[in-house]
């Protein structure tokens, strides 16, 4: 029996979310209405060859390195056993905790021409900086990389839920057919972990393309860093959020190939829990290599860049930390956090209603809502901004009809302000994770527990939400570190005297003041890592249940 | 229904309330937190007032402020350049300021025409070049910048960054449209790298040997030359400055200062600051710690900034510079200036 989707009232609840979070999108896409014809022949004659081919070359480069790293770390940490795995599967993740553009700032200060190390080796060898060549950090190469070591996460950590979550039952039919090895991974492992292996090549694409702190200061011409210079150089915000709007069109179509691309394919577990495949045991040799494998990623995205930032922070810590300093890190802390729980709970919500009443207009909704990802967050800060002053407007209007007094601001430069852009960023992480476990999730369970009589609230609660534990916790934690490293929307839309670690380290790095900048930067490492840890073991723990 | 009522009510309190202390003062500020909090705490120290702050880059807090319109409790809008006071005084952000007293401390050229906004501080942008493989005398316009001779070695910032772009302005303003681009396609062909980083970091390529003159502004050089690192003290050591223009129009010279806001509620507070700014204290403060020329020209200049000697500066308009701001990046644009 069909009914209409919109007989039950919360649906009601996923449309008006929806709409909220997709108006600051959707203001963006306004601006195509008003020519702005001059601007482009001006961009296109000098500087749009150069913003297209690079954030295209970036986000693509950066998708590929990505894929191949999270795949492989994670096919290797769920497939086989050596000694030292159970630590290096949480250690690959934390390169998650440090921003990319905290990875460029420490790379440049160890290895630019003014480096240390450069200037050492010019000393040594009396040389001039003629005389040798050196990569240059700060370069489309360079910024690829910096992404990659901070993205790679995001792939590897859907890759070996998906992977660990494949029964044994494949693995022994399909040695029986005489295939094992890599030919197992190829044509059984691999195209069933697709789906979630591409959700995570997506996300860290989009969020390549929405990078600007990285291309900024290595001074590469990008979509972002040419929205920049299109509002604040040449004055012109509707010809900056027409750029914008083409940047998220280039992600929409990507989405879409994505999504027709496994079309056909739908994956569920079993109903009752199965037993996964046995981790294989390595060879001593074989071993060795697999933990110089996992290690590589982690030191150079992690732990190489850490030790820079802790002895500069050990010149400096007595200088920048202040009584004010453990404001700094409530602040960060409780912001990631309340920001995490409400962008899950909104996916938990649009991906529940997607699943029970797929419709066309409710469908292209939640995909509107989730496209900010890819958007650089000072574009859907302005975008929340003039969404939140028209509310503002309206409250004043009313509350001086009535009352004859106003109100003031009561949304706009305030902490509801950061909450809703956090919410239009970064709420297609948490869907994504939150589908990629859904998916899994046959819809017979669904039927059966309803033909017991169980509301769809109760079938959430008591079948999906144990089943999508893992899922689950992983949108938090990305969510949680993706706002705690957040940066130009906490900028443009924070209160007055609050400040985040991500904002004061980016006040120092601008200055050039790297060495004072790698305390805070330091510190939101640290509070990022906490989550990480916490929840690998809440993970850990829930799979020896 | 009732229930909402409530919650506006007690939200109104709360605002009432905040906006019922008038011994407050609101600072939308583009200068970073650690370059002005200590001298606005100075402010509340001697007033009373109560300082409200919220950093953050000069276009995002001008479109915050518009978008708030006429609710913003924002008082006061400090920038680190002319052009973005100018951006605001266009879009009809600010209001007039009480400027008589002014006109005898500083230069009518760092007051707005209408006194829309006030100048606080001066900082120049002058060339830093490696004395032992630069002639200086070779040097003696920015003009000669386009000479062939630089081939490779100059090192300049990104033409996104404010200061190449009103230095671009200010040489339009002056020099002409059509001669500020025939020298920028000539300029830029000198580059030894693409543009990157920041002002520092063009000072640190000259003494890595990557290129030979950069350009940077001079606060950026003196701060350097005031580190606490040994290191970074002995880098800004060995670069030199060279004070272009100085037989013609002058070095280019900018200005940080603020505007009164429109609608601020409380303007006599905003009032109170900006006079606060130019007392010789404040300017003294700015000097020492930053390393900016106070406007004052009874206020003396750090030691640091002594040591790169006497300058003419340009005497150009400076609400004209921030009006150019738009032809200059279209100029460099075309330069492919990065």
């Amino acid at each position: 029996m069909k009914i209409s989707p919109w007989r039950e009232p919360w649906l009601w609840a996923v449309t008006v979310f929806s709409l909220l979070l997709a108006v600051p999108v959707l203001l963006i896409f306004t601006s195509v209405f008003i020519p702005q014809k001059e601007l482009w022949q001006h961009l296109f004659a000098t500087v749009l060859n150069d913003y297209v081919y690079h954030s295209l070359l970036i986000a693509f480069s950066v998708g590929g390195l990505t894929l191949l790293l999270g795949t492989s770390l994670a096919w290797l940490v769920a497939r086989y056993e050596f000694a030292g795995r159970g630590t290096l599967q949480w250690l690959i993740l934390l390169p998650m905790a440090m921003p990319a553009y905290i990875l460029a700032y420490t790379y440049t200060g160890m290895l630019d021409v003014a480096g240390p190390l450069q200037t050492h080796l010019r000393a040594t060898f009396n040389w001039t900086y003629h005389d040798y060549w050196f990569p240059d950090v700060r370069s489309v190469g360079g910024a690829i990389l910096m992404l990659s070591l901070v993205l790679y996460p995001y792939v590897y950590m859907l890759a070996r839920t998906a992977f660990s979550e494949q029964s044994a039952s494949f693995y022994e039919a399909s040695r029986s057919m005489g295939v094992s090895g890599f030919g197992y991974f190829r044509k059984v492992a691999f195209p069933l972990a697709r789906p979630a292996i591409l959700t995570g090549t997506a996300l860290a694409m989009m969020e390549a393309f929405a990078d600007y702190g990285t291309v900024q200061y290595f001074g590469i011409s990008t979509f972002t860093t040419g929205i920049f210079r299109t509002w604040n150089g040449l004055g012109n915000t509707i010809g900056a959020a027409q750029l914008a709007a083409v940047l998220t069109s280039f992600v929409l179509v990507l989405l879409l190939i994505e999504k027709h691309s496994r079309r056909r394919l739908r994956y569920f577990h079993q109903g009752q829990k199965q037993n996964s495949a046995k981790r294989l045991t390595l060879t001593p040799v074989s071993a060795v290599w697999a933990v110089i494998a996992c290690l590589l990623p982690v030191s150079l995205g992690f732990i190489i860049p850490c030790a820079q930032l802790l002895i500069w922070a050990a010149e400096r810590a007595t200088t920048q930390i202040d009584s004010g300093f453990i404001d700094l890190i409530w602040n960060s802390f409780y912001l990631a956090a309340s920001a995490a729980l409400i962008a899950v709970g909104l996916a938990l919500l649009f991906a529940y209603a997607k699943r029970l009443r797929s419709h066309w207009l409710l469908n292209s909704q939640v995909q509107i809502a989730s496209l900010g990802y890819a958007i650089p967050g000072t574009v859907i800060a302005i975008g929340a901004m003039l969404m939140l002053s028209a509310a503002d407007d309206a409250l004043n209007a009313l509350t001086e009809s009535l009352f004859d007094t106003s109100v003031g601001l009561i949304f706009s430069g305030t902490l509801v302000a950061l909450l809703l852009a956090y919410s239009v960023r970064f709420l297609a992480v948490a869907l994504h994770n939150v589908e990629a476990g859904l998916q899994r999730i046959k819809p017979s369970m669904d039927d059966a527990a309803r033909s017991m009589g169980l509301s769809s609230f109760a079938v959430l609660k008591t079948v999906h939400i144990p089943l999508l534990r893992a899922s689950v916790l992983s949108a938090i934690l990305l969510v949680f570190v993706d706002v705690l490293k957040e940066l130009p929307a906490t900028l443009i839309l924070r209160p007055f005297n609050f400040n985040t670690l991500a904002v004061r380290t980016f006040e120092l790095a601008s200055e050039e003041r790297l060495q004072d900048a790698a305390v805070p930067a330091i510190a939101i490492v640290l509070v990022g890592i906490l989550p990480v840890v916490l929840l690998t073991r809440a993970l850990e723990s829930g799979k020896d249940r | 229904m009732k229930r909402f009522l409530k919650l506006v009510g007690l939200v109104s309190c709360i605002s009432v309330s905040a906006f019922a202390s008038a011994q407050e003062v609101n600072v939308y500020s583009a200068r970073k937190e650690a370059l002005i909090k200590p001298l606005l705490d100075k402010f509340s120290a001697d007033t009373g007032i109560s300082v409200n702050l919220v950093t953050g880059k000069a276009d995002a807090l001008i479109t915050r402020l518009k978008s708030e319109g006429k609710y913003s409790p924002a008082d006061i809008l400090i920038t680190t350049d002319v052009g973005r006071l100018y951006r605001a005084k266009e879009q009809g952000l600010t209001q007039a300021i009480e400027t008589d007293a002014f006109k005898e401390l500083i230069s009518q050229n760092y007051i707005d025409p209408d006194s829309n906004w006030v100048g606080f501080t001066l900082r120049a942008r002058p060339l830093m070049v490696a004395p032992e493989r630069v002639d200086a005398s070779q040097l003696s316009r920015m003009e000669d910048l386009a000479d062939e001779q630089w081939r490779g070695r100059i090192c300049i910032r990104s033409s996104s960054n404010i200061y190449n772009q009103s230095m671009v302005a200010a040489m339009i303003a002056q020099l002409g449209e059509e001669k500020t681009q025939a020298w920028l396609n000539d300029f830029v062909k000198n580059f030894a790298r693409t543009p990157k980083g920041g002002d520092r970091d063009q000072i640190k390529a000259v003494v890595a040997g990557q290129c030979d003159i950069a350009i940077a502004n001079t606060y950026y050089l003196a701060g350097m030359a005031s580190d606490g690192d040994e290191a970074t003290r002995e880098t800004a050591s060995k670069v030199k400055v060279v004070w272009p223009n100085q037989q013609d129009r002058g070095a280019h010279v900018n200005i940080s200062g603020a505007a009164i806001t429109k609608h601020a509620p409380n303007a006599a507070a905003a009032q109170k600051l900006v006079s606060f700014m130019l007392q010789d204290e404040s300017q003294e403060w700015y000097a020492k710690t930053n390393h900016e020329y106070p406007l004052r020209a009874d206020v003396e200049q750090s030691e640091v900034l002594t040591t790169f000697g006497d300058f003419k500066a340009e005497d150009v308009d400076l609400a004209k510079v921030g009006e150019l701001n738009r032809q200059a990046v279209v100029l460099m644009d075309k330069a492919g200036w990065k």
